[in-house]
């Protein structure tokens, strides 16, 4: 039996340990959030945070999850309580057909949390793994600029 | 057809010794470490059916350690561990640079310098550093370990020279004995993100006090089936003063050091002009 802790819960997973994670987290814990754009490790659509690491959850058996720390999207802010990087999608139009957007609010969030630097440039890098087909780049690299202020007032 | 995860065997050794055990009994199996580039494949169904030798609990195998001569790498060490180790960041920083390149943030995460090696992909981005470096690359089987300097582990495209039942244990990369004068890591892909390289180069040059060339280690990616030094290139420039005469002659040395191909990501005429003139930029210091 694999066990995990996803967003702060403790979980057990007792089908094939070579399930995808991006799949149990999808099919049998009812996080629906991360999404499957590629399925190559291209496009970040899938991207959740392992022990606080931004990684491709299509590329990962849950096997290799065991004993280990995810979160997902799910675990940023529910509809009625955004967090503050949800708020600066939000306020700059981060969002678009929204495929990318549980990706890159994980990827940024990692970001944020690591104090990386957050001017254009590193954030551009920090995001480089997740891909927006609506091409909504400029506005992403916004929203994630405007919370990094927010978060230093 | 997709990957169907019953179909798969897991086999997860906790130590290196039980990961030796394990290989030698089942050897058709898949040694996994990061899966970055393998689960590519096995989500496309290219593998339903196998066991899997998951090496990602084989804690020792995890560490970098520096030693007196050199700093060494255990296989599962990550992309992103190699980019945030000082050591590493001061003493080799074309690997570090090359590691900073491989994927985006997600497959750095992940991505393991041993698997990288094991899965021999002619371009992969972090061979020219380790063979400009001379690094080498130890397995572990069935008979004890052996040494294997990186320009003998790659027999050919996705190919190593690894015996039936060794595993890597750690790549060493031993400390230049005198710093060099100037090094370049440089990557040529379709974007500057996310991109497999059309041509990737690391080099190092030592000058000497007159401005005479001592030593020169330059290595090219993805301009030959395997990662290719430039000896020939090299031989002529030891000893020599780097004006634009020898720098041009030099770089017509270039085909003979390497063989590449047109492939879906380029092609042979452009990899070569494209390589030629990094090849004149970085000796005439203009690429940083």
């Amino acid at each position: 039996m694999i066990k995990l802790t996803v967003n702060g819960k403790k979980r057990s997973f007792k089908g094939a340990p070579f399930k995808r994670l991006i799949d149990v987290l999808r099919e049998d814990l009812s996080l629906t959030g991360a999404k499957e754009g590629c399925g190559e490790g291209e496009c970040g659509a899938c991207t959740v945070l392992l022990d606080g690491e931004p990684v491709n959850s299509c590329l990962i058996p849950v096997c290799q999850a065991d004993g280990r720390k995810v979160e997902t999207v799910e675990s940023l802010g529910v509809p009625e309580k955004l967090s503050k990087l949800q708020e600066g999608f939000l306020a700059c139009g981060g969002a678009q057909c929204g495929i990318c957007t549980p990706g890159m609010l994980m990827t940024a969030h990692a970001h944020l949390k690591s104090h990386g630097k957050c001017d254009d440039r590193s954030v551009r890098t920090a995001l480089s793994g997740n891909l927006c087909r609506c091409t909504g780049y400029q506005d992403i690299v916004k929203s994630v600029i405007k919370t990094a202020k927010g978060l230093k007032r | 057809m997709r990957g169907d995860a019953k179909s798969m065997t897991v086999l997860s050794p906790r130590t290196a010794a039980e990961a030796v055990r394990t290989y030698a009994k089942v050897p058709s199996a898949l040694p996994f470490a990061g899966g970055t580039d393998v689960m590519v494949g096995w989500n496309l169904g290219q593998l339903n059916g196998r066991a899997v030798l998951d090496l990602s609990r084989v804690a020792e195998w995890r560490k970098i350690r520096v030693v007196s001569d050199g700093v060494d790498l255990g296989s599962l060490v990550t992309h992103a561990q190699i980019q945030a180790h000082p050591v590493l960041r001061k003493r080799f920083p074309l690997l570090v640079a090359a590691c900073a390149t491989v994927g985006a943030a997600q497959i750095q995460n992940r991505g393991t310098i041993g698997g990288n090696i094991a899965n021999a992909s002619p371009a992969g981005d972090t061979f020219p550093a380790l063979s400009v470096y001379e690094a080498t690359v130890r397995a572990v089987g069935p008979n004890g370990r052996r040494g294997v300097p990186i320009s003998g582990i790659f027999a050919g495209v996705k190919k190593t020279t690894l015996k039936p039942g060794e595993l890597i244990e750690a790549v060493f990369l031993p400390f230049p004995d005198k710093a060099p004068t100037r090094g370049v890591f440089r990557k040529v892909g379709t974007r500057a993100a996310q991109a497999i390289s059309k041509t990737v180069f690391a080099g190092l040059v030592w000058n000497g006090k007159d401005g005479v060339l001592t030593e020169a280690r330059l290595a090219f990616g993805s301009m030959a089936p395997t990662v290719r030094r430039l000896h020939a290139v090299e031989g002529f420039l030891r000893g020599r003063r780097l004006t634009e005469t020898v720098i041009t002659a030099a770089a017509e040395l270039l085909p003979n050091d390497v063989s590449p191909i047109d492939d879906i990501r380029s092609t042979r005429e452009y990899r070569l002009m494209v390589s030629r003139n990094l090849l004149i930029a970085f000796l005439k210091g203009e690429v940083k």
